[in-house]
């Protein structure tokens, strides 16, 4: 704790971004240079309509404090639907961590093409701006909810 | 435990500069299920792809974490690297240190810190893969084009002609499909028949091509490559082989009723073929007309004359069932019904007539010989009014959509008539013109400034039967005003909409509808003639309104993607896709609901319902595992435990690893 004191609190992200699209498009910030704030640390999943409730919960029960999902525009996921699955289970999970007491705001969907290097680091530093803005990390872990 | 090895690139200076490669590989040593742990200077290199297989054999290792650029950039380098070792394949991933670290991080100790957990997370992903084995599947080289109109033809000449079967169903007794009732083409007037009928003929004789006529598509089961789908042939009780063609039985048949092919201008008898150029040329009997039919057996004078004995009364629906890898679908349109629009009259005054009884009146074959006459007495029309967009860009009749070929139809319908009657005035009441097309703009220029045709901005409000003419009121949208014309012929260029059937036949092949009825393809940009069913594919009208350029070039294109599947004895495809335990599924099939390319299906197991995934047929997207709520379904390579791992495996900092001075984690 003491050396986190020292740097100021440095955000733990879980990023859930979708192959086709976010994972590319991160690849593209990569690949243009764009420097942008390194909290996140990504996993590739086939589809943002892959993404359960259970990921979620099992990233800040671990000690995440906050998740990320990235996915396809609407009407160009490559499976055609999977990002509707998804921005329908983000609505649920947003009202989820509301009802348990968690900011909503420690969840984020975005849509980022494989075009769009720029706009993720946008909205990465965005988002991570927003959890480190909380105040205060995540404690779920440390009090005890998870052994 | 699993015996892990960790390969850490420094990809020359782009990783290295960043991160601290060194920590990296000493980070990674600490992991419980890392066996072994190395840098090189290129790991994508043959040297370092060696330094990666003489490591899986010295210390026997059974799942590699490659730490370097994205998987997107070189997974499958890798994989087959660990695959010419003799280890399993799908054993490794790729830590993404360049792209997602290396290449964005301004600090070097941040930028390392994230290299050592994205290694520790996929070293515990790693751990809870399996070994898999690609899903190899066998290829029936054939297949199925649904539609004999000029899409269908040119794909089935397509596939034909690369050697590969093929199997061509048609709906009506002849090939040739719309095309064949026209008089001439845009832009370039060609004479529709003299560029069609010869491809109709060289279908028909190919001896890889199998045409089915007056036969429809009934079942259809099975998955890309092996297709099996069941035909109905119905009864045309004319044997095609028997047949000369003669057309005696034509003359003599007592019964008339409207020809579908002359768009009702003339009639045919019960027993008739559409039109001389038919192919099959052997004449269908039309049972619900026929009077030997209607009247038990009473008739029978086409039996009588026919020279070959072809005829027999007594044959029944046959149902074929054909085995095909791909199939094409080129069911092509229908033309909206004009008669919806009371305010037009047609159906009610013979002299409002349709685009296709245009195509009638001026064609040569037509039942005028080519003579463009008003229906109602024979004698040259000395004004002709056009009227665009009849049932296209109107909500009020349901259909929004622009029919994209009515506009460069209709000048080319003036210019036809203009070419017969040089003194006649003729007017074209248009909303837009659309004339996007190698040489369509020009087309209608042509026609505005050479054949003295007049354009009027303006949809038409009514047409009124007065003292033998037909009167056109409109707006003219440029002056403001109204305009009244009087004419002796209006045309209504009626649009292009989806084959009744359409939706039903979209549920039969497991493809997807819009809400017109046009199939859906995958893509609307890159992938254009597939369709959400592997194996798939679509060509002409019935994806949505398009010119016949452009659905040769759709049936080509539909060829080609099918080709691609028939050029193999077998498809070999990841194996990334769901699974269903049986013993943890009840059988909800909510799963069914979500899945876009309907690879589930219901199965039985202990005697009670549960769902099953076709391996076939199934994209691995994961909807239907985020969506199961039992956990039965389990995905390959991307399975929750594996997802799991790695989420916990951010979190997972070895004991000691702090004191060591690896600094492995951003979290307190």
């Amino acid at each position: 704790m003491g050396k986190e004191k020292d740097r100021g609190y440095d955000p733990v992200i879980v990023g859930l971004l979708c192959n086709w699209c976010t994972y590319a498009g991160a690849d593209l910030a990569g690949t243009t240079r764009i420097k942008h704030p390194q909290n996140m640390r990504a996993i590739r999943i086939p589809c943002s309509g892959r993404v359960s409730p259970h990921f979620l919960f099992t990233s800040l029960f671990q000690g995440a404090d906050g998740v990320f999902i990235g996915g396809c525009h609407p009407a160009d996921c490559h499976y055609t639907s999977g990002n509707y699955y998804a921005r329908r289970r983000f609505a649920l999970m947003k009202s989820l961590l509301d009802f348990v007491g968690i900011e909503p705001d420690r969840l984020r969907l975005e849509w980022v093409s494989a075009s769009e290097g720029d706009r993720f680091a946008e909205v990465v530093t965005e988002f991570t701006e927003g959890v480190k803005a909380l105040e205060r990390p995540h404690s779920l872990k440390r009090d005890g909810l998870e052994s | 435990m699993r015996k892990i090895g960790v390969f850490v690139c420094h990809c020359g200076t782009n990783i290295a500069d960043m991160v601290d490669v060194e920590k990296v590989v000493a980070a990674s040593g600490r992991i419980p299920e890392v066996r072994y742990a190395v840098d090189y200077q290129f790991t994508c290199s043959a040297p370092g792809q060696d330094q990666i297989k003489d490591a899986i054999r010295e210390h026997n290792l059974d799942g590699v974490v490659v730490a370097a650029c994205s998987p997107r950039m070189h997974e499958t380098t890798f994989r087959n690297a660990v695959g010419s070792a003799g280890m399993n394949p799908y054993l490794v991933e790729m830590a993404n240190i360049r792209e997602h670290d290396s290449w964005v991080a301004s600090d070097r100790d941040e930028a390392t810190r994230k290299a050592i957990d994205l290694v520790r997370m996929k070293v515990k992903k790693v751990a809870k893969l399996e070994p898999l084995e690609e899903i190899v599947l066998p290829v029936t080289r054939r297949a199925l084009v649904i539609g004999g109109g000029v899409a269908g033809i040119q794909a089935a000449l397509d596939i034909a002609n690369t050697g590969v079967e093929v199997v061509l169903v048609e709906k009506t007794p002849s090939i040739g499909g719309h095309m064949a009732q026209y008089d001439k083409t845009f832009p370039t007037l060609d004479c529709a028949s003299c560029i069609l009928t010869p491809r109709m003929v060289e279908a028909a004789i190919h001896p890889k091509i199998t045409i089915h006529t007056f036969s429809e598509v009934v079942e259809s089961s099975g998955f890309v490559g092996a297709y099996e789908v069941k035909i109905r042939k119905k009864a045309r009780s004319v044997d095609l082989v028997k047949c000369t063609g003669c057309a005696d039985c034509l003359e003599k048949c007592p019964v008339k009723v409207p020809s579908e092919f002359e768009a009702g201008l003339a009639e045919r008898g019960a027993i008739y073929r559409p039109f001389p150029q038919a192919v099959p040329n052997v004449p269908v009997i039309d049972r619900e007309h026929c009077t030997y039919f209607l009247k038990d057996g009473k008739c029978g004078i086409c039996q009588k004359v026919c020279p070959t004995d072809a005829i027999d009364f007594t044959v029944e629906d046959e149902i074929v069932t054909e085995k095909v890898g791909a199939i094409v679908v080129a069911t092509g349109f229908h033309f909206y019904d004009a008669a919806n629009y009371t305010e037009y009259g047609y159906g009610r005054y013979p002299d409002v007539i349709s685009w296709l009884q245009f195509e009638r009146l001026t064609n040569a074959s037509g039942p005028t010989s080519g003579k463009l006459v008003r229906p109602s007495n024979g004698e040259a029309p000395q004004t002709i009014v056009f009227i665009h967009c009849v049932g296209s860009r109107d909500p009020s009749k349901g259909f929004p959509y622009c029919s994209r070929v009515c506009c460069m139809a209709t000048a080319k319908h003036a210019v036809i008539a203009r070419s017969k009657l040089p003194d006649a005035e003729i007017f074209s009441f248009y909303i837009d013109i659309r004339a996007a097309g190698k040489g369509y703009e020009e087309f209608v220029r042509r026609a505005i400034e050479q054949e003295d045709i007049e354009f009027i901005k303006g949809r038409p409000a009514r047409v009124i039967e007065k003292n033998g003419k037909l009167v056109v009121r409109s707006e003219d949208a440029f002056s403001g005003r109204p305009i009244e014309v009087e004419a002796d012929l209006v045309v209504l260029t009626n649009g292009a909409q989806a084959q009744d059937e359409a939706p039903e036949l979209a549920q039969t092949l497991g493809i997807g509808y819009d809400q017109y009825g046009f199939f859906s393809e995958l893509h609307p940009k890159l992938r254009p003639v597939e369709t959400n069913k592997a194996g798939v594919f679509l060509a002409g009208m019935c994806q949505g309104p398009k010119d016949i350029p452009e659905s040769v070039s759709q049936a080509s294109a539909a060829a080609a993607k099918a080709l691609e599947i028939l050029s193999k004895d077998e498809l070999s495809r990841e194996p990334q896709v769901a699974e269903v335990n049986p013993f943890r599924c009840t059988g909800c099939m909510d799963c069914m609901e979500v899945c876009f390319y309907t690879a589930i299906e219901e199965d039985e197991f202990m005697r009670r319902k549960v769902a099953k995934v076709n391996p076939g047929v199934c994209q691995g997207c994961g909807a239907c595992v985020a969506a199961c709520m039992d956990g039965a379904l389990e995905m390959k390579i991307f399975n929750d435990e594996q997802i799991y791992a790695e989420i916990t495996g951010l979190f997972a900092i070895p004991k000691g690893a702090r004191k060591a001075g690896g600094g492995e984690s951003a979290h307190g």
